[in-house]
């Protein structure tokens, strides 16, 4: 298992795969498979957030979502706080599902707009208690206090309020059954900048006061950087390096991290004119016709022989820090 | 820094004065753009920077009469390429100079482009409507297009519809069809922000390349900081449907001088350096304009907000001499806030005034 020096995972991924059939021709047959997430492991402590980045297409939302099993796997482990989730029955399942919770993108389109925010935020606990409506709705209000809403406006629809707010009330909702793990899947690539903070700073208190394990999914490296205490870095279906988010940030050791980190445009033009920036030819290859050998070796400025027949593993290149490149191989050097 | 040529010294080749749009919503009026001027010289990039509702694309779209209208009306200002009003142009006269001598790039390639038309026939029109070149001709200089924003197997690509290609490929499309005519601005909202990190690096490098091999002005609209940082000449901040803040880009992040400017540089967390225990952030919503601003528009997320902000609105003025670029009276820090006064002996102009 990875991660082996940490105390007590609350979550374990094990070779998560999730394959979707191509069908073609007159008969559906199936021709092959868009392998959106092709061997993914990993691990999270309780209290942790982890950080997995990527660009579009490279699997990392549909990593959460096959965590929270909102779609079905097709091979592979997931453990959360004991339980198989792969391998509940749907009973088992449903009763699983108050521990897990998702907060999703775009709240405009999560929330259903004919619902006030009272029956919004009070839908997980008609579905999983039995609760009576006092009880219900001094929870809603409670939790749109801890939220940081005016409790005055349960009676209210989500077009009411600006996105920022939304977004927020998406939060209450993934918190209403006490979570212990929530998966926030690009919580606010929809909002502004100066609202952006505003949400990942309630996320961080919301943590800190209810013991909360977050997998934090973001295009948005800077704010991962902030929040995450380790980061995946996903390309093409694979992890292509796990590591502490300091020592990514320093001096990523993947060749692809690096060319992601250094892409970045920094706010700071002084620095922005000496700057060296990887500029990675080409595109991203489609997950149904993934390259031989490593997934990256069709862009990669370091890719040698080796690169393009064997498929590198995930292994510890330095204490803590996973790399799935033949360059940090410990076993055997690296020819190139 | 990627300056082209002698900034400072060439007249303006686009010029906006005193803008001002209005979205009339039958009930009620939205003043999206109010008394916006600016100017952009031949070979600069200018960042136009700000939130979304704080009238950025609004005013560029003005500027050429692709707003819809109603609801859209431009009422007032004076928006002068290389001299000539276009305001008063009828749209037949507009539409020759889109295309022609401004063009356009915009964030969602899928939907900016014609998705039952080939590329090669969308790189070919502009050419026949604005050139009167013939059919083999524009297709000829199509593929040279094609070509230059780095296109591989560019005459094959010519007969491909825009779904086969992918984002960053259909939004180099783009670029190639506004720059076909070569015009003399080229106005970008957000051509990167649908793209992911490695691949507006490419955008970025392509515009760059392109822009000293072409000479033209290029007005960058973005949300993001980073993006403005590396590659604009001079910015220029909105809020609120105003320009609050416009400085050479160096001045800008160095010594920001507007209330928002500076909340908004903090609350972007570093990629590298110090991380920050905690974000900070910016209080509150951007305002919807139902009338024309008659006190600052940041008042209500201000921290330093007093008496004078509630009841006239700062008009932008030049606060310092560019440090960073030539300095000129179309150059330089301008700021609009109250608490910004220009330094002693500094005459306070407005960029209104004739540069």
């Amino acid at each position: 298992m990875l991660d082996a020096e940490a105390p007590e995972p609350l979550v374990e991924v094990a070779d998560l795969r999730m394959h979707f059939p191509i069908h073609a021709g007159v008969f559906r047959r199936r021709v092959g498979a868009v392998r959106a997430v092709d061997g993914v492991s990993f691990t999270i402590a309780r209290g942790e957030t982890l950080g997995l980045v990527g660009e579009s297409g490279c699997g990392k939302s549909t990593v959460g979502r096959a965590l929270l099993r909102l779609c079905e796997p097709t091979a592979g482990r997931v453990v959360i706080d004991g339980d198989d989730v792969t391998a509940l029955d749907p009973g088992r399942l449903r009763a699983k599902r108050p521990a897990m919770q998702m907060v999703f993108q775009d709240p405009q389109a999560s929330l259903n707009p004919r619902m006030t925010l009272k029956q919004i935020i009070a839908e997980p606990l008609n579905v999983h208690t039995d609760w009576d409506a006092d009880r219900k709705l001094a929870r809603v209000r409670e939790l749109m206090e801890a939220v940081g809403l005016d409790r005055r406006f349960v009676n209210r629809f989500p077009h009411e309020f600006s996105g920022g707010q939304r977004q927020r009330v998406g939060i209450a909702r993934a918190l209403a059954l006490n979570p212990r793990f929530v998966v926030c899947d690009e919580p606010i690539a929809a909002l502004d900048v100066s609202i952006q903070a505003q949400v990942v700073n309630l996320l961080e208190d919301l943590q800190d006061r209810m013991g909360l394990t977050y997998l934090f999914i973001s295009h948005d490296l800077s704010m991962v950087r902030h929040i995450a205490d380790r980061v995946a870095v996903m390309y093409l279906g694979r992890i292509a390096e796990l590591s502490p988010r300091d020592a990514l940030f320093a001096r990523p050791l993947h060749p692809y991290a690096e060319a992601l980190l250094s892409a970045v445009p920094r706010a700071d033009p002084r620095r922005a004119a000496g700057r060296r920036r990887i500029v990675l030819a080409g595109d991203v290859p489609s997950a149904a016709r993934m390259p031989p050998g490593c997934n990256f070796s069709t862009r990669c400025p370091r890719a040698f022989d080796r690169c393009r027949t064997e498929a590198p593993r995930l292994a510890q290149a330095e204490p803590g820090r996973h790399v799935a490149c033949h360059l940090f191989d410990p076993q055997k050097p690296a020819a190139g | 820094m990627q300056q082209v040529g002698d900034i400072g010294g060439t007249r303006p080749i686009l010029e906006v004065r005193r803008l001002k749009t209005v979205f009339n919503l039958g009930s009620a009026e939205v003043h999206a753009v109010n008394d916006v001027s600016f100017h952009v010289r031949r070979g600069e990039l200018l960042g136009v920077v700000g939130e979304s509702g704080s009238g950025k694309s609004v005013t560029m779209m003005s500027l050429v009469g692709l707003l819809a209208s109603p609801p859209g009306e431009v009422r007032g200002g004076q928006v002068l390429l290389d001299g000539t009003d276009l305001l008063p142009l009828s749209p037949r006269a507009l539409s020759d100079i889109r295309g022609a001598r401004i063009g356009f790039v915009f964030q969602d390639p899928m939907t900016s482009l014609n998705p039952v038309l080939t590329v090669g026939d969308q790189l070919a029109e502009p050419l026949i409507r604005h050139r009167g070149m013939n059919r083999r001709r524009a297709a000829a200089r199509a593929v040279e297009l094609l070509e230059m924003v780095g296109i591989p197997d560019a005459r094959a690509r010519m007969s491909g519809y825009p779904h086969q290609f992918s984002g960053g490929m259909r939004q180099r499309v783009m670029i190639a069809i506004a720059l076909a005519c070569e015009p003399d601005v080229l106005i970008a909202d957000e051509p990167t922000t649908a793209l992911d990190v490695t691949i507006q690096a490419q955008i970025i490098d392509l515009m760059q390349a392109l822009r000293r091999k072409l000479g033209m002005a290029v007005i960058w609209i973005t949300h993001d900081l980073g993006v403005v940082a590396e590659i604009a000449d001079r910015v220029m901040v909105m809020y609120g449907g105003q320009v609050v803040e416009e400085a050479p880009v160096r001045d800008l992040f160095e010594a920001p001088r507007h209330p928002y400017t500076r909340a908004l540089l903090r609350t972007v967390p570093a990629l590298d350096g110090a991380r920050a225990h905690r974000l900070n952030t910016i209080d509150g919503q951007p305002p919807i304009l139902f009338e024309a601003p008659g006190a600052c528009s940041f008042r209500h997320r201000c921290s330093q907000a007093d008496a004078r902000c509630a009841c006239a609105n700062p008009a932008c003025c030049k606060v310092a001499p560019a440090r960073d670029a030539a300095d000129d009276p179309g150059t330089g820090h301008f700021v609009a806030c109250h608490h910004v006064p220009a330094p002693p002996g500094a005459p306070a102009t407005p960029v209104a005034v004739d540069a």
